[in-house]
């Protein structure tokens, strides 16, 4: 099972991931073009850009849910084939995806949520319903820190806010002992108590020492909890840069200025 | 479930109704207990529930099936011609050349087939489920026509053998099929509450994006999905031959409305993603109670099926009610009608 401690064969010099050349076409639509980009271990990446910039194309090709077109995966210094890669491959691989509204079944009870695609079965494929209530209830009380407020392991997602939603994932995704957690907007239409609960989630990744790539609309979230900025622009890295290379300020006006070199490419169609 | 949350302050009430299927359970019996009123002659005898035991598993099994196919988020109405087909294989082969069991295998294995091809059709062409299975319905009925040349056939003699008295005797009063249609109950309730299979269906008919975010294998497992009707379906046509002897091309037909109705009377949602198996076998029951219980209360036998749709479009309404109220625009408007004054 994936449970297991199988943890960094790989010397901590090798990035988990790493990204060479990739591109990625959808019919006439290039979505992605030449990206090379590399996530280390332990280290919060701030994901950044528009819509439409290629974020979601990148970690989709980044997580098995689309193969790319181009270019080469490599997960803890191997080389992944595109064919067999499928989110599976990568849950394997400890690589995990908490997507902003479509990581949960909303009528589906909590400790079913926690264990979907992986439960704990015996050798006919049933499932143990307590073993695996046990350890979800486990996971809500230690990693995600859920207490009171009427939540059980029986609850349906439905009945939860959308920042205690983002911590379920996120203590889902701790839980299968990842090296890589992915968010994808995690912040989108949540009330500010609920952001600050989710950007202490995301500080537990890293104190968890695992790493993570957190894409986000909101660069000053961004800019408070991570330690690389990647900025997307037209399907390209714009820029790959530590966070204390940069202010608050200097962020912004780097991304106005592509936003002002926008027109000028828009005008030669 | 359905007066749970009325019922809320009083807790051993409460606690009562959130075991699965209570409150159906209660509705039966209090139809049960209207049609003794009613038609004390009939439903005070022990013989009505008798025909009940015999008559009901066939659609039962159809219906638990169903459950399934409709917690996915999917439809299948191919299922009249399912069961025409499988009793039609099982009819021919005992009669022309004796098989017994071996006739039962080839039933269902052929069930089995056109299930499977009902899900390739549904996964591979991309047809919603719902008009694809209307147009199996048809090929599947036509195809079975052809090679039936429209007769109909019976075998009587088979009364008496091993294989009627496994699955259509009588062990004392009780015919034995009510018996087999409990244990594919249990099976079928395992197999949504309890294995990995009926998982993967929940979060499908729950949302195909979240399905696919976790990595269940959508087609796959529809595909399992229609294989798993189309045995199903056949195994319900083989107890129909066995208690009827009988096969005609119809056989399956009369069921479309009331295995329907019995999936979605038992609370089973019509948006996907939850199912009731207990619910689907007192759907069952009650499906057939009102038929047997108006023409006994002497209400006219044409006004069955008016009474069975009622019910049916009434429980629907109820359970989406349940669900979520604003998912009924009729109780959304009045409600927002209220909270203006």
């Amino acid at each position: 099972m994936s449970s297991q401690a199988t943890s960094n064969q790989a010397t901590p010099s090798t990035p988990i991931v790493r990204l060479e050349n990739v591109g990625k076409q959808y019919g006439k639509v290039v979505s992605l073009k030449n990206v090379t980009l590399e996530i280390g271990s332990n280290e919060i990446v701030g994901l950044i850009g528009d819509n439409g910039a290629g974020k979601s194309t990148l970690i989709k090709v980044l997580t098995g849910v689309e193969p790319p077109s181009s270019g080469t995966l490599y997960v803890r210094g191997q080389k992944i084939d595109a064919a067999s890669y499928t989110v599976k491959e990568a849950h394997k691989l400890r690589i995990e995806t908490v997507y902003q509204d479509s990581s949960l079944g909303e009528k589906q009870p909590l400790w079913r949520n926690f264990f979907v695609g992986r439960p704990l079965t015996n050798r006919l494929g049933f499932i143990d319903v307590k073993a695996e209530k046990r350890v979800a209830d486990q996971i809500m009380r230690s990693t995600i820190g859920f207490r009171g407020v009427g939540i059980s392991v029986d609850t349906p997602v439905s009945r939860l806010s959308g920042g205690e939603r983002q911590g379920v994932a996120i203590g889902r995704a701790m839980h299968f002992d990842s090296d890589l957690i992915v968010l994808d907007e995690p912040t989108v239409a949540l009330a500010l108590k609920e952001v600050q609960k989710v950007l202490d989630f995301i500080r537990s990744i890293k104190a968890g020492g695992r790493s993570c790539i957190y894409i986000e609309h909101n660069i000053h979230h961004v800019h408070e909890v991570c330690d690389r900025l990647v900025v997307m622009d037209r399907g390209e890295v714009a820029l790959d840069a530590p966070t204390s290379s940069m202010t608050y300020i200097e962020l912004t006006d780097f991304l106005m200025s592509l936003h002002s070199r926008r027109p000028a490419a828009g005008a030669s169609h | 479930m359905a007066h749970a949350d009325k019922s809320a302050p009083s807790n051993p009430v409460a606690a009562f109704f959130k075991i699965e299927g209570t409150a159906i359970a209660l509705v039966f019996a209090l139809l049960v207990i209207l049609f003794m009123l009613t038609a004390p002659r009939a439903f005070l005898g022990y013989r009505v529930y008798m025909s009940f035991m015999a008559n009901v598993p066939p659609p039962m099994i159809i219906a638990l099936g169903l459950t399934l196919v409709v917690v996915a988020g999917e439809m299948d109405l191919s299922f009249p011609s399912v069961v025409a087909f499988a009793s039609y294989v099982f009819c021919i082969l005992y009669q022309d050349y004796n098989w017994t069991w071996l006739a039962l295998i080839a039933a269902l294995a052929t069930g089995t087939v056109m299930g499977f091809i009902n899900g390739l059709v549904v996964t591979k062409l991309g047809i919603p489920s719902l008009i694809a299975t209307l147009a199996m319905l048809f090929l599947w009925g036509g195809l079975l026509t052809v090679i039936s040349n429209g007769a109909s056939l019976a075998i009587p003699q088979i009364v008496g053998d091993p294989i009627q008295v496994v699955f259509a005797g009588r062990l004392g009063p009780l015919p034995v099929q009510f018996f087999w249609a409990l244990g594919v109950a249990v099976l079928v309730w395992m197999i949504l509450n309890r294995h990995r299979f009926g998982e993967s269906l929940l979060f499908i008919g729950d949302s195909l994006k979240v399905a696919k975010v976790v990595g269940i294998p959508i087609e796959r497992e529809k595909i399992k999905l229609f294989t798993l009707m189309g045995l199903l379906s056949a195994f319900a046509g083989v107890l129909l031959t066995l208690e009827t002897t009988t096969y005609f091309a119809q056989a399956g037909m009369g069921y479309l409305l009331i295995v329907v109705a019995a999936v979605f009377i038992g609370g089973t949602s019509i948006f996907g993603g939850s199912g009731k198996i207990v619910g689907t076998v007192f759907g069952s029951l009650i499906v057939a109670i009102i038929e047997a219980g108006l023409v006994a209360s002497g209400v006219a036998g044409f006004w069955t099926r008016f009474y069975i749709g009622l019910v049916f479009i009434v429980s629907v309404t109820m359970n989406a009610a349940i669900e979520d109220p604003d998912k009924v625009p009729l109780l959304k408007d009045l409600r927002a009608r209220v909270k203006r004054y």
